[in-house]
Order: C-alpha cells, then structure tokens, then sequence
C-alpha cells in the first residue's frame, strides 16, 4: 500500500487537542470542565422550535446551499441591528457547519500558498492547522502580560496586551489576513475599541483581510463591551465575521454557525461550501431561526438570552474563581468566554501541562485544558504554567470541582 | 497568474451605504485562493433558484416529497427531548451510538470486521465523506478516473484537490434499443487505457446518478482488477444502495477480494432514511486510508450534529432487526418506489419521449431528442440543447428537471445534450399532468408508430425508420 500515501497537505496535521482530551475526558467519573460546551440545558424554546421543525415534511429535506431562507433572514435582522447596516441575507451571509466551519470556509476560499497569516496567542487552536492546510505560513504574535500595577491583587483578561511595534512588525506585503478572536479563548480578553482600531490601522495600511472570530459575542461581563472590527471605517469591506448558534444558545452540538462579510468576499466561502458540503441541516437551521427572532425582540431587555446568558455565566465564573483561589491557585478572571488558571504558584513537579492536565485527569478526575494546545512551539514557554476551565457548567459540576480541589489541597499541605 | 502585490498610495475608505456595485476593487491584491478558480459554477444552485423563482414543481433535485418513516421521526423527537449531552458536541469522527449501528450493521454484509472507531467517519453528508476522501487522498497532479455520467461534484472536488480528472463514459450497449440503464456498459478495454503511472484513485457510484444503472458483480470485478494490478483506491458513493428495482441486487465493490483495503465506501442516511435535510453520511473503509480522512474532518467541520446522529443509529438498530423481512424500511421503500417510477416511465412514453429504465436510484433519464428546436437566437448559441429545454420546461410548464449534460465532463457533454433527468421519489405524481401537457407540442409520426421523430429539417425519421414530413408545429425555444 505504498501508493497509498496521503495527500501532502495533510502532512502533520493530525494531531488534535480535542480527539486526545475527549477521549480521556469521557469516563463518567471525571468531572469535565475541559471542553468547552455546557452541562446546563439549552432554553426550552430552541428544543421545542426543532422538534416542530422537524414535524414538518418539508423541513428533514435539503434547503438552500448558503443557508435556510428563513436563518439567513433572521441573521440578517439581528446583525442588521448590532452592525448598524443593512446585511443582505443572500449575498453577504452564508451559514456553515459551527463556527469552525466558518473559519474553515475562509481560510480555504482566501488564503493559499505564499500568503502569510498573523495568528495572535494564545489561539483557538484551529487556526495553525487550517492555515497550514490552505498552504498558509502562519505567523504568530503572543499576548503579553503587562507586569501588575501596585495595589491590584487579581489578574484579569484585561492585563494581556498586544505589543504595537511587534504586532506592526509582523505584517508585510505577504500578509494576506489576520485573525482575531473576541472575546478570546482561552484568556478570555476581550478587545476594546482602541486595541481593534490598532489592529484595523493595521490591516488597512498593508491591505490585509480580517477573520474576526466573534463565538463569544454575547458572553461579555459586566463593565465590558464586545466591539465589531468590522464596524470600524474602512473594515467591513475586508473582514469576514464569525459567529455560532452552538455558543449563541448553549446548543454546541447542533453544529451551525455563520460567516457575515461584503459579498467579493463571501463569493468565495460560498464556493467552498458548495464544493465541500454543500448545505447544512434543515431543521437546526429552521429552530435556530426561530430563537434569534425570539430574541431579536428581546434585545437589550434582561429576558434576551444573549443578555441572561452573560449573567448567569458571570455568577458561575465568580464563583469558579473563588474555589480555584481557595485552593490556593491564581485564576486569570476572563471579561468574556471563558477562563484560564495560572499554576505558577504551585510547587508542582516541573510538569508541562500537556502531562499535568493527563495526570489531573487520571489521578484527580479533573479536565482541564493544557493552554499550550493554544500556542505556537516558541512560546510554549511562556505558557506551560497555565490549564483552562470551562465553567459554563451546573453548579452542581463546579461544586464537584471544589471538592477535588479541596482534597488536593488538603493532600498538599499533609504531604 | 501572480499575486497582485499593494503598490498603490492610498485606499479608498468607503462609506457604510449599501452599495450595490460587485465590481468594486477594494484590495488591490488578488483575493481568492486557486483553489477556488474554475469551481464556482454549480449547476444545483442554479436551477434550485430557478425552481423556485418559477414555483415550479421541483423534480431536479434528489429529494423526497413525503416524510421520513416514523420510527426515524420518532428517534429524532426523542433525542431533542433527551439529556443536555444530545444538545453538545459529541465525539468528532461519528456519535459513539451511531458508528457502532453501522459497524454491526454494514459488517454482515461486506463480511468484514469493522471496526467502528478506526473504519467509519461519519460527516456532513455523503457529500462531505467524498469532500474528506479527495482532499485527504489527492494530491496536485494526482489523475482520478471518473465514469460518466457522474454526480457532478466529483469534478470540482477533484480540482479542488488539485488532481486531474479523467473520464470514461458509460455507453449504450451495440445494437440494443437502449430501454433500460443496465444497457449502458463500461468498455473494460476503454477503461484499461485511461489507466496511466499517475491515476490514484478511481470513481465509482452504485446505484448510478443519474442514469440509475446498477453495477453487476462481473462489472465491478472489471473494475477490482484494475485497482489491484494498478494499485489504485476506489472511492465507492453507494448512497442510493437500498433503492434497486426489478431484482436488480446491489453489490459492495469493497466486499470483493482484494478491495476492502483500498475502498472508501460513501452512504448516506438522507437517501437510506428519506431525509436528506439532517445531512449525515459516512465514509467506511480500511483504518489505514480512513485515518487521512479523519484529518481533513478534523481541520473542516470537527464534529456533526448530535441529535440527528443519535436518531440514525436508532435506525440502523431498527433495521438490523428486520433486515431482509417485509416490515424492513429497506423493502418498504424500493417497493413503493418501484411503482412512482413505472408509472413516471409510462407516461413520458406516452407523449413520446424515451426514457431510460433506471434499475436502481431516484432518477430517471429521458431522451429528449425529438424535440424539435428553432435555434435562432445567436445569444443562447453557447448554451447546451438540454440546459435551454430544462428552462423552458421551468418557464412555460412549470417543471423542474435537470439537464444531463451537467453530468459529464466538458469533453463529452456534447454527445449527451439530449437527456434530462427527473427525481421520481414523489408520493404526489400530479405533476404527470404537465408532462402529459408536452404531447400538444410534439411531432406524432403519421405512421403511428407511436414513436417520435427524432432529427432532421423539414424530414424526419422515427425511430421504426418511418420517414416523415414534419406537419405538426415545432417547439420554439425562446431566447435564454
């Protein structure tokens, strides 16, 4: 089977954070906060809009290839009003298999051999592999932690910054796109106004495309503001904008998610979804249409879940952060998504987190995340001290959480 | 054709009023990736947006006009109502339930141990399992044998992944009136010589779209032998494998000697269970080349939906138990169909057209050749004679077909522009009536024969070989 050989763009690409931690994660025992998906349910009315979907005959057949008529509407009316723009439905949206789906779409319709990509870490870890199949060099640039003002005790999301000179010093004419992702995961940070235009500046002196990862649109705490990139002057013509209904409604297996951008852009997505699958599920995408018109009246009023979400979450970090100080370990308080756990302070073996969160796992039944999943090879170093913890989770799974910590603490001082 | 590099001074900022202009440069770079050129045409997006904008009843596309059956419903209903982990991402290469049906239940019948986490993928579709095969297996310069008539997105995918696609076409058997899709055959001899040091893999799909042909046993063993003594993969698209008519016994070219280790083996279970809307697919086959599909899955989508996953495994379970008895979905269905499609068959008869008996599948092809056509206009000169006849169809009777001309390659679309296609899995067969309308339209040999004339000006010739001269009126087809 010699001639069997893959093809090339494949080469090296098969590892894969989540096909590893999934699987160790999956014994029912492990209290499971490495994944990022929740254990609470979905609101009942996203569940009901699909088992009513799928009722109807013509809903479990093929819709249209770009998106379900009645979604990319709804879309349309809810980015319509965030943008402050009108979005056509047809030409300027296309809805694809999750978020990463979307990603997937752009990456392959826009970047190729020759171009370069500015990754910003810690990154969804995706982003490397996808770009390096689409023939892409990535090139990346790490968030720094700015040393702590005197007096401030916590470290937030809010303290890792992107340096300017070493950020502009990454672009040149080889650069074809960056990617953002705001609010980030694993940090958490969510970029403010001033720090997008930077980049924006950036992207529009050295004409450059912008994929803005925006899954955690609506997860922004209290005293923090998601801002568009493509909102800003001169960046709607060449950003292409991410979004999912799995992190939008808490359905993460229901695997839809869209790509919002100027037409000469999303011709070219397009051409990758009909070339590779074509459409997505019809019903999901009928209950998904029904929950953004749900909502869109909803909007800005606490009821709206893209609001009560943010809030029920924000008590659930908080209250994370406290069981994680009470063991003794340094939380990094992410302003939206998701959050990171800084180890430094613990006297553990000199364990990367690659075998610190496997060990966790086996020994401990915790899962977590190893950050440097998140990171390019050169800047493992500066971030093997750290694990991520999902926390969109029951309290009765964090209080599970607490419990194992506490113990392991206990273990620590005794030992 | 180079990368336009930004040596201009200054971009122009634009204003955020919607503007209509699609031809405006906003990077003076080139945008698109290669990857993309020439794959954007698409002839389903096309005539689907036709359809609709003509209300026209849509025979085109592959899809049924009646539900999926209960027990799949069902399983779906209960899954949505299940626990929070049926709303959640599950394990990214197929939901444990689900690849372990399809092992237990595609083992008995390749007669292969399947491994149910290293043998099967389960993507977004078929369409994604043949997406995942190509990238994951082809390489630039990689030639790949695809028979003709081909489900068109094979040739895309296969530019798309840089390969080279070479084509071989099935053809109507010598001398035979060509009643059924059983008398289209490959030319092992033919095929032999499109074999060259860079052919990688070669495409096959049985039951066939869009002719409906089912390959025989001795059929696919032509076609094993070449993949052995050249050594080549064998992507096998089977998605309509439970839809055979007439006896006509569906064979998995995986099951043959020699061919389970070199096979990907594409099925759907939108065609198996009537819901093409939930998009699941899969892809079986040896570990060893499934794994480089595992990648691309990986890097692409990740994972598919869960609930939808959980309701087809329900099925498999279901039909495990009753497979081969009358209460099986897998009777139930070709049987029903068996009789949509005689009585489809009938009536294109009946106003004169030729259509081909599909053994297998959801569609039927229909010659078209005597209609007759008043090629005036020089602006539709470059379009093909099926293309211009499906829109009429959708414009002035209200009927969606497609024209067969999209399945072949551009070398030989030529020779096959007077077919179209029509989807006979329809509970609702009114449609007939507009067929029936097209008799008004169409030369009757006066010898009544009952057969229609076929080509020529001002004489025709049936096909009895009765000469006649053409009396009744001629379709005009209106500039496109």
């Amino acid at each position: 089977m010699s001639r069997h050989t893959h093809a090339k763009r494949i080469e090296g690409l098969d590892k894969n954070v989540w096909v590893a931690f999934t699987a160790l994660a999956a014994d029912p025992s492990v209290v499971n906060l490495g994944q990022g998906f929740p254990d609470i349910p979905p609101p009942s009315y996203v569940k009901e809009a699909l088992a009513k979907a799928a009722s109807v005959d013509r809903m479990n057949q093929y819709t249209r290839g770009f998106g379900h008529p009645s979604l990319v509407k709804a879309l349309s009316q809810v980015y319509g009003k965030v943008y402050g723009r009108q979005i056509d439905p047809l030409k300027e949206i296309l809805v694809t298999v999750g978020g990463y789906g979307s990603l997937f779409s752009a990456i392959q319709a826009l970047v190729e051999e020759g171009d370069e990509v500015i990754i910003i870490e810690p990154f969804f870890d995706c982003y490397v592999p996808m770009v390096r199949m689409a023939g892409g060099k990535p090139v990346l640039i790490p968030l720094r932690l700015v040393s702590m003002k005197s007096g401030k005790k916590t470290i937030t999301s809010a303290d890792w910054f992107l340096d300017p000179d070493e950020l502009a010093g990454k672009f040149n004419s080889k650069t074809k796109a960056i990617i953002i992702n705001t609010p980030n995961n694993p940090i958490g940070k969510v970029f403010t106004k001033d720090e997008l235009q930077m980049i924006a500046d950036l992207c529009i002196k050295h004409d450059t495309l912008c994929f803005s990862d925006e899954v955690y649109e609506w997860l922004v705490y209290r005293g923090h503001q998601h801002v568009k990139i493509a909102t800003l002057p001169g960046m709607w013509d060449r950003t292409v904008t991410i979004g999912s209904a799995g992190k939008t409604f808490s359905v993460t297996g229901w695997k839809l998610g869209w790509s919002i951008g100027p037409e000469h852009l999303m011709k070219h997505l397009q051409t990758v979804m009909q070339n590779s699958l074509y459409t997505c599920p019809t019903p999901l995408q009928e209950a998904v249409a029904q929950g953004l018109l749900l909502n869109y009246e909803l909007m800005d009023q606490p009821e709206c879940y893209f609001t009560s979400l943010a809030d029920e979450l924000e008590g659930k970090r908080d209250r994370l952060a406290a069981i994680v100080e009470e063991a003794g370990m340094t939380p990094v308080i992410p302003e939206g998504g998701y959050f990171m756990l800084d180890l430094s302070h613990m006297d553990e073996d000199e364990a990367y987190d690659y075998k610190f969160v496997k060990w966790m796992i086996k020994e401990k039944k915790l899962a977590a995340i190893p950050v440097t999943a998140f990171v390019g090879e050169e800047s493992t170093k500066d971030f093997e001290k750290y694990i991520r913890l999902c926390f969109i989770k029951q309290d009765g799974t964090l209080d599970a959480a607490r419990s194992i910590l506490k113990s392991w603490t206990k273990d620590m001082q005794m030992g | 054709m180079g990368i336009i590099r930004n040596i201009a001074a200054s971009l122009v900022l634009l204003r955020q009023s919607s503007i209509r202009n699609n031809h405006k440069v906003i990077m003076s770079r080139r945008l698109h990736a290669r990857r993309t050129d020439g794959v954007d045409k698409n002839v389903w997006v096309e005539f689907t947006q036709l359809a609709a904008d003509y209300k026209a009843v849509n025979l085109g596309q592959g899809f049924p006009d009646f539900s999926p059956p209960q027990f799949v419903q069902e399983a779906f209903c209960k899954a949505i109502s299940g626990g929070p982990q049926m709303h959640q991402y599950t394990r990214a290469f197929g939901h444990p339930p689900l690849v372990k049906s399809l092992a237990k239940f595609f083992s008995r019948i390749v007669g292969q141990d399947i491994d149910p986490l290293e043998d099967i993928l389960v993507t977004v579709g078929a369409y994604q399992a043949l997406f995942c095969a190509f990238q994951g297996l082809i390489d630039e310069g990689d030639e790949v044998i695809i028979i003709e008539p081909f489900f068109d997105c094979y040739q895309p995918m296969v530019v798309m992944a840089g390969g080279k696609a070479v084509y071989v076409p099935l053809r109507p058997r010598e001398g035979s009136a060509i009643l059924s899709s059983g008398d289209w055959v490959l030319s092992a001899d033919e095929l032999a010589s499109k074999i060259t040091p860079r052919t990688k893999a070669i495409v096959i799909n049985t039951p066939n779209n869009p002719l409906g042909k089912v390959y025989k046993t001795e059929e696919l063993q032509m076609i094993a032998d070449l993949c052995i003594k050249h050594n080549l993969l064998c992507f096998s698209d089977e998605v309509y494998e439970w839809l055979t008519y007439d006896g006509a016994k569906h064979i998995k070219i995986a099951s043959l000697p020699g061919m389970w280790e070199r096979t990907v083996t594409v099925g759907s279970a939108g065609k198996t269970f009537s819901a093409t809307g939930w998009k699941v697919g899969w892809a079986i086959g040896s570990g060893n080349i499934i794994k480089y599909m595992k990648t691309i899955h990986q890097n692409s989508v990740y994972h598919c939906a869960t609930a939808a996953q959980e309701a087809v495994a329900h099925g498999f379970e279901r039909e495990y138990q009753l497979f081969g008895t009358p209460e099986s979905y897998f009777q139930q269905l070709p049987a029903m169909l068996h009789h949509k499609r005689k009585k489809l068959a009938l009536c294109l008869e009946s106003v004169g057209l030729q259509p081909i008996m599909p053994e297998g599948g959801y569609f039927m092809v229909t010659d078209i050749s005597s209609v007759k056509v008043d090629l005036n206009d020089p602006n539709t000169k470059d379009e093909l004679y099926d293309f211009r006849f499906v829109k009429w169809l959708v414009k002035e009777k209200g009927l969606a077909t497609i024209p067969v001309s999209a399945f072949y390659s551009p070398e030989h679309s030529k020779e096959f522009d007077k077919y179209i296609r029509f989807c006979f899995v329809k509970v609702n067969l009114t449609f007939l009536t507009k067929v029936v309308h097209l008799k008004k339209r169409l030369p009757v040999c006066q010898s009544f024969c009952l057969r229609f004339l076929l080509t020529g000006g001002l004489h025709a010739r049936c096909r009895r070989g009765h000469l006649e001269k053409v009396e009744s009126e001629r379709v005009n087809l209106p500039p496109m």
